[in-house]
């Protein structure tokens, strides 16, 4: 049993649990991730490790409320406990001092992304981020993301905080004014990842992703993260999850992403059912 | 041995082998003539005292049936059930020359529900032994970490299994079906292991949590890799990847671990389909098609590159596919996957294939026939064509000798790999192969690393 020692709600359906897993914080690295499961009946789901905190003895997850899973998350405090807890897994994202590198966040991967623009500022890399959400309410750890960046670029996609529209569009015009850029890392949804990448991709500039497939076991047993990149199937779990977006086949990752559509979408009706909400 | 009905069964993962009543149990153990040789015993890869123990019976004396069972084998519930026996202990037999060996793996069966049964109550004191102040590390908690690490205990070392699930029992949990082995079964022999003294680390992923050399130098004095070979293969052929193909491993994993066969009181899915191919002729085939049957599908094949004959699958469980309505699609090899929009598989093509000369196996090497495409509609494809050991140890330690399809390499008789303090055996050391050869390899290695320590 791996104890929640802190809760916080950053945004009303976007909450950080700080989780006593000692092991796992003495070798957790940037872009590395968790699987959890809640109890003896749940799923388990694959959540990057946000941050790490070795004397203490804890591993940050931050997750966005989208299904079942992570709604009955939700409910849990501080204090409270989740029957398991699986990792770091995967391969740590490449840190080496490229020169200038820009981090690109969508929705709860503001907080996923941190611990790879830490690391990458701290290896002498000039970091410009940009951070996008929908609106306002869902904007979070603004400051956090600035203290590790030498320039934070914040969009809203209906305009009501900072700058109206998508993060692609500062990346574009980042890259169209000639400014020399080494590198560029992209979290979030899917579908930012694939534009980000599509951006970039006229410019040449290497396009790292970070991604999300279903996964079951997240240690290569089952093949269900499987991804196709540069022709190649992949295991996410064991071969990324980051990749070169230039090569991924995005369409694959969209369809597969889909597979359980309908079980989920029974599954939540259920749960609400039960908790009494109507939907 | 009674079973449940064909009809019935593929509605349902109970058990379908029901197990010997007490009279039947007596009938079956007083045929055994009690041979000085005890060739029986020469058959079993963990040296059970297979006279012993029918005596034991016999004489209506069902503690000591348990203890001399148990004294060689800690899994005797799992083995009773899953063994080969028609290749192991039953072929030696002296009776089997007449055709009708003993039916020792039913007896153990017989034995090992008897104490389950009953010994709770008796509570039969565990002698702990006096610890020896040696701590060995076992990673993996399959059949081979847990008999190794069993075997370890009873010798006085301080034994602690990592795993990298969230259950022990590595394939008896997530690959072998509920209605092949009950998993009650699985965790109560897990429990017994643990009663030894043996800890338990789930959530354990060694290679990413400790390396290998991170445990020999946080006070383990010796490590034994039992990780199983879990990486499943796939054929790369054109559409492998699309929605609704499935590794056996990631199917059967759903439904026997985590329990989409109860779906949605258990949160994880699977989805069934209508018409479901099974590629492959293993018992991992045989397993994935029953299972795809009792979850609700109408149509489910197999479809396999040779003939029956070929077929790897233990006989007793192409008999029980077959008496569920499985339907064989031999001497068929797929060519290519086919698929709608969404992604979602319809179709396989496939070719119709003869035999040819034998090849390295000993099996007639199968040869597709030019032009004789054919397309099957499945909306379900499960992929069993046999995993090779994950790759992630090997990443991380380094010193370890790394063979033919990635296995690790060990010393057959001793399970020593090429790094000092280190031992390797069962699925991992061999590929897939089976239960009682991963507990042969696990005792083999306990010996050997006992004999180590004592110098
Ligand atoms: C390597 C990795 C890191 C991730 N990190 C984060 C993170 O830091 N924060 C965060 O909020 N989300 C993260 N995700 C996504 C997160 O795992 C899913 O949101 C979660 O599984 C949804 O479960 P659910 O039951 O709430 O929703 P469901 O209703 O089950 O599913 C909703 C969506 O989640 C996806 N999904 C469902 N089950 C799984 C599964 N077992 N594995 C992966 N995706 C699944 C589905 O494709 C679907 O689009 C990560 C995913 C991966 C693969
Ligand atoms: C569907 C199916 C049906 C089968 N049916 C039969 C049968 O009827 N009879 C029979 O005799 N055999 C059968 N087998 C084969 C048999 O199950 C295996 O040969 C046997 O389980 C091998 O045992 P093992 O201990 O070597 O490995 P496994 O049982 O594979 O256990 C390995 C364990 O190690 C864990 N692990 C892996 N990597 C790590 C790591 N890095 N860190 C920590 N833990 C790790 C895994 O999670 C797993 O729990 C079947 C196999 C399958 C898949
Ligand atoms: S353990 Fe297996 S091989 Fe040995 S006696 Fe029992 S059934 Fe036979
Ligand atoms: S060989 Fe067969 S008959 Fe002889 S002792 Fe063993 S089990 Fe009994
Ligand atoms: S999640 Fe099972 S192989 Fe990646």
């Amino acid at each position: 049993m791996y104890k929640i020692l802190l809760k916080q709600d950053l945004v009303p359906n976007i909450h950080l649990f700080k989780v006593a897993a000692p092991n796992v914080a003495k070798k957790a690295q940037p872009g590395q991730f968790v699987v959890i499961r809640i109890d003896e009946k749940g799923e388990r789901i694959p959540l990057t490790i946000a941050d790490w905190d070795e004397e203490e003895g804890s591993v940050t997850i931050v997750f966005m409320e989208v299904g079942t899973t992570t709604h009955r998350l939700a409910l849990l405090e501080d204090g409270d406990f989740i029957a398991n807890l699986v990792g770091p897994l995967g391969l740590p994202t490449h840190i080496d001092k490229f020169g200038t590198v820009v981090c690109v966040a969508g929705g709860f991967a503001v907080a996923t992304i941190m611990p790879i623009a830490r690391a990458m500022k701290k290896e002498g890399n000039r970091v410009i981020s940009i951070m996008g959400a929908r609106n306002r309410s869902l904007i979070f750890w603004e400051e956090e993301l600035h203290r590790v960046s030498d320039q934070l670029i914040v969009t809203t996609d209906d305009g009501s905080y900072a700058r109206k529209g998508m993060v692609t569009e500062p990346l574009k015009e980042l890259l169209e004014t000639g400014e020399r850029v080494d590198r560029v890392i992209a979290i979030g949804p899917s579908i930012m990842m694939k534009f980000c990448a599509k951006t970039t991709q006229p410019f040449g500039v290497k396009t790292i992703v970070s991604l999300n497939p279903i996964m079951v076991d997240g240690t290569g047993m089952c093949g269900c993260c499987r991804v196709s990149v540069g022709d190649e199937t992949k295991f996410t779990c064991v071969d990324g999850p980051d990749f070169d977006g230039h090569q991924v086949d995005w369409d694959l990752l969209f369809a597969r992403q889909r597979i359980y559509i309908d079980e989920e979408k029974r599954s939540f009706e259920q749960w609400q059912s039960q908790h009494g909400i109507l939907s | 041995m009674p079973r449940q009905d064909p009809k019935t069964r593929s509605n349902n993962f109970n058990e379908v082998a029901l197990g010997y009543s007490d009279e039947q149990a007596q009938a079956e153990a007083s045929r055994c003539i009690q041979c000085p040789k005890r060739s029986c015993v020469d058959g079993c890869p963990v040296w059970v005292d297979i006279p012993g123990f029918i005596k034991a019976i016999c004489d209506g004396d069902m503690p000591d049936a348990v203890r001399i069972l148990k004294d060689k084998n800690s899994l005797p519930g799992i083995c009773g059930r899953v063994c080969p026996q028609e290749t192991q202990c039953e072929a030696t037999c002296s009776l089997a020359k007449k055709g009708a060996p003993m039916a020792i793996g039913r007896l153990e069966r017989y034995v090992a529900d008897w104490e389950r049964a009953h010994m709770q109550s008796l509570n039969p004191p565990i002698v702990q032994p006096k610890p020896n102040g040696k701590q060995v590390a076992v990673v993996g908690s399959g059949p081979a970490g847990l008999t190794v690490a069993a075997d370890l205990a009873k010798l006085g070392y301080s034994v602690t299994i990592f795993e990298a699930l969230h259950v022990a029992g590595g394939v008896l949990m997530y690959g072998i079906p509920e209605f092949r082995l009950p998993k009650n079964i699985v965790q109560a022999e897990v429990e017994y292991v643990t009663s030894l003294g043996v800890k338990l680390e789930l959530d354990s992923l060694i290679g990413k949590l400790f390396t290998i050399d991170e445990l020999l130098n946080n006070g383990y004095q010796a490590v034994f890799l039992g990780t199983g070979a879990g990486l499943p293969m796939f054929m790369n052929i054109p559409g492998e990847n699309l929605n609704g193909i499935y590794s056996a491993n990631e199917f059967l994993t759903r439904v026997n671990l985590m329990k989409a066969y109860k779906f949605p009181e258990y949160d994880t899915p699977v989805k069934v389909g209508k018409r479901v191919a099974v590629i492959g002729g293993g018992n991992v085939a045989m397993d994935s098609a029953r299972c795809a049957l009792r979850l609700g599908a109408e149509e489910v094949y197999i479809v396999y590159r040779r003939s029956e004959v070929e077929m790897p699958a233990r006989r007793e469980e192409v008999e029980n596919a077959k008496a569920e309505g499985i339907e064989f699609k031999l001497l068929t090899n797929p060519k290519q996957f086919l698929g709608d929009e969404q992604n979602w598989v319809l179709g396989m093509e496939c070719y119709e294939m003869e035999l040819g000369e034998p090849d390295d196996s000993g099996r007639r090497r199968p040869i597709a026939k030019p032009g004789s495409e054919f397309i099957i509609d499945v909306d379900v494809v499960i992929v069993a064509l046999g995993t090779t050991p994950n790759p992630v140890i090997a990443q991380t330690a380094e010193g370890l000798e790394i063979g033919k399809r990635g296995v690790v390499v060990a010393d057959e008789v001793t399970g020593e790999t090429k790094k000092p303090c280190v031992w390797a055996g069962g699925d991992i050391a061999t590929g897939s192969a089976t239960v009682i050869s991963a507990m042969g390899a696990a005792k083999r290695a306990a010996v050997s690393i006992d004999e180590y320590f004592k110098g």
